[in-house]
């Protein structure tokens, strides 16, 4: 590692700080901007009734919900940081506790959704990258351009229709074997490939068109061995910078997928918590989605300057930043 | 970075009077006039099956009070799941509605609010970028690090966050959306502005002493107003898939609102029975965005030919 990029590593983390304290502030606003009394609300969904004016004294101080926002913030800064993300309006368990006990099955659908979005990606934009505007390829931007387009949702629905209705295959619901991931992981991960395959098609026409594959060319190394090696090898970066950075997505954002065929995971968790207005919950989601994906962006960052230390240090977010922040 | 074996894309219309092209962000043409923008346009495939798609269904959805044959809302409980039929040319869903009218009205709710969302996150976005990327120093310095901030961490989290204290529903949809959308076109614009400013025709217009306000706008946004437009039309298929995603969970329009999104949803309880009331909306999102994504592909072609 030269200066810069030491330079550049203490300031990609000192930048975690205002970055988590926002996602912090993001997540304390939430539940103190929400419509009527915190505590009124804390009360009246653990006992089944709204309190009278003595309760509510009792359970805004056991809060400290009459201490200044200031101070309140502060409080709720550091719980957070101790891993302490308060306790769920609803099962009156441990957020943190709640969110950890989801992750697993969250974490495998995403592995999985990974797992067939490269399957298809890598293939498709080698193919398409040595058949550059020829039949084959038009075909794939079609069909990567429909990918793109084509909601989640409606593709798990489609594929519900054909394999659990029509055919009876699989099972549209819940959490268990390879039949249950299979489906999900298709619903999740297509979209993806989609993204990937243009990815990998651009980057590798790139590097063949550098020097070194010429002269690899020219010294007569058979052409799919100078693919192989050369092309894919030098054009794998971007890929799985990319790659990397879709997999905080899915970890982050696999609600809808989640919702459909009821599986168990932390996306299922917090559309449950919004709509049981259960904030302790969201909010312990925001921190924590939040802090995965904002790590994850960081190790990415740091691994892309390592694979290619000529990086302008300041260019990777063009590759997603600006213009691919999803909403959905 | 152009493919060895290849010559270099020729651009298909030539001797433009443009000249200017050195000096502006690489590979964009500033100053196309609008006519020849128009003509390449049309001469694009991609663009023009995207323009197609698009102003068909921004026509129907324009039109739905007149065209739609029934009304949305009208139940007709004792005739649900019909099939097509001569009065109900796509037939009922759930409640006896007729499907036809529905997805026209839906076309309101999903496709001209993504578009006006995404017409006024533009807007926003644009003039703090224009406003940190011409006046400098401290603005520059403040709006910037905001928007490092809030792109650190993905939109959907804002968008939760606001939805989740304001509760469900399409308006406080559209406000967490206007919360999140302004800051990536803000960076945008902001590099564009900052090459712009370095352009001899601003650098003079400067020197001649023009009041900062014209120079903006008779100088610097026209350069920057091909990139914005790539980026309007990719940023409002983004939000028509994260509106209706957002509907379909539950979260944004709200039954009996006809909205493809929440259509949808409203379809699941009779999937076995009649999955086409999954389909028809399904589909509709699908052709919308690839509408919207055709056509940024089409215009990120003809403006910036060294992409293609």
């Amino acid at each position: 590692m030269g200066t810069s990029q030491t330079a550049h590593l203490v300031r990609r983390v000192l930048y975690l700080v205002p970055t988590w304290l926002g996602l912090s502030l993001l997540a304390f606003v939430l539940g103190n901007v929400a419509p009527g009394d915190p505590g009124r609300a804390f009360f009246t969904r653990t006992r089944g009734r709204p309190p009278t004016p003595e309760e509510l004294a009792l359970v805004r101080e056991q809060f400290n919900l009459d201490d200044p926002l200031l101070v309140r913030f502060g409080h709720w800064v550091l719980d957070a940081m101790r891993g302490d993300l308060g306790t769920s309006f609803s099962t009156r368990r441990p957020v943190t506790e709640e969110l950890l006990s989801r992750f697993p099955a969250t974490l495998q659908l995403a592995v999985a959704a990974m797992v067939v979005a490269l399957v298809i990606a890598l293939p498709v934009g080698i193919v398409a990258a040595l058949h550059r505007n020829r039949l084959i390829d038009q075909a794939l931007r079609a069909a990567s351009m429909l990918g793109a387009s084509m909601p989640g949702f409606f593709l798990a629905y489609l594929l519900i229709i054909v394999f659990s209705v029509k055919l009876g295959l699989l099972p549209a619901i819940g959490r268990g074997g390879l039949e249950n991931l299979l489906m999900p992981a298709l619903a999740l991960g297509l979209g993806e490939s989609a993204v990937l395959a243009r990815l990998m098609r651009s980057s590798l026409l790139e590097v063949l068109g550098e020097n070194y594959v010429r002269t690899a060319r020219a010294k007569g190394l058979p052409g799919w061995k100078v693919v192989l090696r050369h092309g894919v090898g030098n054009s794998l970066g971007a890929v799985v910078t990319e790659a990397a950075l879709t997999f905080g997505f899915l970890l982050a954002f696999s609600a809808i997928i989640e919702q459909i065929f009821v599986w168990p995971g932390i996306g299922r968790l917090v559309l449950e918590a919004i709509t049981q207005r259960d904030y302790p919950v969201i909010q312990g989601f925001v921190v924590f989605a939040g802090t995965v994906f904002v790590l994850l962006n960081l190790v990415v960052d740091l691994i892309y300057v390592r694979l290619d230390p000529r990086v302008n240090l300041g260019s990777r977010r063009s590759l997603r930043g600006d213009l691919g922040s999803r909403d959905g | 970075m152009v493919d060895a074996t290849e010559p270099p894309a020729v651009d298909v219309v030539p001797a433009t009077p443009i000249t200017l092209r050195r000096d502006a962000t690489p590979g964009w043409e500033p100053d196309l006039p609008a006519s020849l923008l128009l003509r390449r346009l049309l001469a694009d495939r991609t663009a023009v099956i995207g323009l197609v798609i698009l102003t068909v269904l921004v026509a129907a959805a324009v039109l739905a009070p007149w065209v739609a044959p029934h009304d949305p809302a009208a139940q007709d409980v004792l005739n649900k799941h019909a099939g097509p039929s001569g009065s109900h040319l796509l037939g009922t869903d759930q409640l006896g509605r007729d499907e036809l009218s529905r997805l026209l009205w839906g076309a309101r709710a999903s496709l001209l609010t993504s578009m006006l969302l995404g017409t006024a996150v533009l807007v926003i976005g644009s003039a703090v970028g224009t406003l940190a990327g011409f006046v400098g120093g401290l603005v520059d310095a403040i709006a910037m690090r905001i928007v490092d901030v809030m792109l650190a961490f993905p939109n959907f989290l804002l968008v939760l966050v606001v939805v989740g204290s304001l509760g469900p529903g399409l308006f406080n949809l559209s406000v967490a959306f206007l919360l999140a959308g302004w800051v990536g076109y803000a960076r945008v614009v902001r590099g564009l502005v900052l090459s712009a400013r370095e352009r001899p025709h601003v650098e003079t217009a400067r020197a001649l002493g023009f009041r900062p306000a014209r120079v903006v706008l008779r100088h610097v946004l026209p350069t920057v107003l091909g990139p914005v437009t790539v980026l309007w039309t990719v940023r409002s298929g983004q939000l028509l898939l994260a509106l209706a995603a957002l509907s379909f969970l539950g979260l944004g329009a709200q039954p009996p609102t006809a909205e493809w999104g929440s259509m949808l949803n409203s379809a699941r309880d009779s999937l076995a029975v009649n999955p086409a009331l999954m389909i028809y909306p399904g589909l509709l999102i699908t052709v919308a965005a690839l509408g919207f994504n055709l056509l940024g592909d089409g215009l990120r072609d003809i403006l910036d030919p060294a992409s293609r």
